[in-house]
């Protein structure tokens, strides 16, 4: 019995450097994602990231704060202390798994963390839905 | 239940499941050890502690550092602080002591900490760039370099395609010819410190040097005072020196580092307010005129707020997943079949192949099996539906219709899911799997 591969292409939505060094994706489009999702969730989840990636690199009181602390003890507490960029990247994975679950699996596509890629690109994996064409 | 699942998937491994050895397989299955993925990095660095400190291949003078700064602090505790307590305060050695762990314990960090390494673009990404640089007009293709321009807050910035990491470097990214990596915010490469400083190891590398600066400052400070204290009296200067040799030691090397260092401190410290790295200011990317900052896209526009954000900012995490684990057999396939196969691209696979995409199909698969028309399909058709919604089932009920592409033998059926990125599996590039697609939908 002769198995079928997971034949897949895959997206890559690129960073947006316009803003600077912040972590940021474009939101445009992809047109192979045309087909199988609508424009405004893809954006709606890109966005969502884009405001989690902000919060992450905030610099506001509560990072100067922990930046400063850690100056103080020779950055020895970033050895026992959990960074606030970790813990918004947990958040981040979360998310991301949680809109495979909900949007992303049901429409054969994936979502794949960009941490994986080295916060290069937000790629997504289009698996070929062959029940629909079989019919 | 779950093994029979798995056959079918890799028709290959009934002949040759993953736990019977190939050739490629000895030298793995000798250690039945995974591998991390530090193992298998591709730039050149050296990893101590199973992955945890990371340090160029060519650690430069870094002994010499360190020799130097520990020699000097513990001759002058040892021959100098007694004198000084006794006829000055206590507070000498403290301070000094205080300086002393900051230096080494930066050092250590600057040293050994990852300075926002980029991992190497993945074999589609790279195939999608390149597709991206054919197909579009807009891109500055010259073989080579490849460039592509952006606008940061309204200066004009080039991208340069970097041809070992195969991916656009982000802005500010430089890669490092000693240690063969794209590393973020790129400064310099020190051969003190034996590492690159970067995005992650900046403010470790900057407090190294202003407390280094210190330090030395302090130390020369004390030593001089010790011997003008000893040469007091009828004691010439020769005698107090001829007393205390340690001294004459701690003069030298403090004599002839304070110029560097506290030039370099100053150096950086321009660069800390102005928001800039050694490496835009040599080149002069952002000079307008000198000493003016504009022009400068990164400024904040304010020495306080460049200050807080270099130094204080937040931490950002390792992109270059040291300690993760490798699939097993991955790797000895992929380099002898000559793809381009990354090891890194094997992180996805472990978190792809983990608990939680696999309750993802489960879930997924349950509603889809719902809503399937196949309900004559056999037992062993619904099992592979259950599976792989989307695999076709059609092709288990009209197999003539369709053209199978046979997958090669999986290495770790374990991890072997309809989800595992098609490239991982030894053999198959994403051409080959276009193509297959392409002959199956004519």
């Amino acid at each position: 019995l002769q198995q079928q591969a997971a034949i897949a292409s895959k997206v890559f939505v690129q960073r947006d450097y316009t803003s600077g060094t912040v972590c940021k994706f474009q939101t445009k489009f992809p047109t192979e994602l045309e087909a199988r999702i609508e424009k405004q969730q893809f954006e709606e989840t890109i966005q969502t990231l884009n405001n989690l990636y902000a919060e992450a690199e905030k610099l506001g009181g509560k990072s100067y704060l922990e930046g400063c602390l850690a100056c103080l003890t020779a950055y020895t507490i970033f050895l026992c202390m959990e960074t606030h960029y970790e813990k918004v990247l947990k958040k981040i994975a979360k998310y991301i798994q949680e809109q495979n679950e909900k949007v992303y699996a049901p429409l054969g596509l994936l979502l794949t963390d960009p941490i994986e890629r080295g916060l290069r690109v937000v790629e997504i994996t289009i698996f070929e839905d062959r029940s629909i064409g079989s019919r | 239940m779950k093994n029979c699942e798995y056959q079918q998937i890799d028709p290959l491994a009934l002949g040759t499941p993953a736990s019977t050895p190939t050739s490629t397989q000895c030298a793995k299955n000798k250690s039945h050890r995974p591998r991390r993925k530090w193992e298998v990095f591709p730039g050149r660095n050296r990893f101590y502690c199973d992955g945890r400190i990371i340090v160029a291949r060519q650690c430069g003078v870094l002994p010499l550092t360190l020799g130097l700064i520990v020699v000097t602090s513990v001759l002058f505790f040892i021959f100098d602080c007694p004198f000084l307590v006794t006829h000055l305060t206590i507070c000498i050695p403290v301070v000094a002591g205080v300086l002393f762990l900051f230096v080494v314990i930066t050092l250590l960090q600057t040293s050994f900490t990852d300075p926002g390494i980029l991992p190497r673009a993945l074999p589609e990404e790279v195939t999608n760039t390149e597709r991206q640089i054919d197909n579009s007009g807009s891109v500055t293709y010259r073989p080579p370099p490849r460039t592509k321009e952006i606008i940061i807050n309204g200066e004009v910035v080039k991208l340069k395609y970097c041809f070992t990491c195969k991916m656009f470097r982000p802005p500010r990214t430089s890669h490092c010819s000693l240690c063969d990596n794209c590393v973020e915010r790129f400064d310099h490469h020190c051969p003190w410190v034996g590492n690159c400083v970067g995005k992650r190891n900046y403010r470790f590398f900057y407090t190294f040097i202003v407390s280094l600066s210190f330090l030395t400052s302090f130390i020369l400070g004390c030593v001089i005072t010790h011997l003008t204290l000893r040469s007091q009296g009828d004691k010439g200067f020769l005698q107090a020196l001829q007393e205390s040799p340690a001294s004459v030691v701690e003069l030298v090397v403090c004599f002839f580092s304070i110029w560097s260092t506290l030039g370099l401190s100053g150096f950086h410290t321009y660069l800390v307010a102005s928001n800039l790295t050694t490496n835009e200011d040599i080149k002069g990317s952002w000079s307008t005129k000198r000493g003016e900052e504009s022009g400068n896209p990164y400024s904040y526009n304010g020495i306080f707020r460049n200050c807080c954000a270099v130094l204080c900012g937040p931490m950002p995490p390792s992109l270059i997943d040291r300690r993760g684990f490798l699939p097993p057999d991955v790797i000895p396939r992929t380099v002898a079949s000559g793809s381009e196969l990354h090891p890194f691209m094997a992180k996805n696979d472990t978190n792809m192949c983990t608990q939680a995409p696999k309750k993802l199909l489960e879930t997924v698969a349950h509603s889809s099996l719902v809503h399937s028309t196949c309900t004559s399909a056999t037992p062993k058709t619904a099992l592979v539906t259950q599976e792989f919604p989307f695999n076709s089932v059609s092709s288990m009920l009209s197999p003539s219709n369709t053209t199978q592409v046979p997958l090669p033998a999986a290495r770790d059926n374990r991890r072997s899911t309809p989800w595992t990125r098609p490239a991982v599996r030894e053999g198959i590039t994403q051409k080959g799997m276009l193509d297959a697609y392409k002959y199956q939908v004519s």
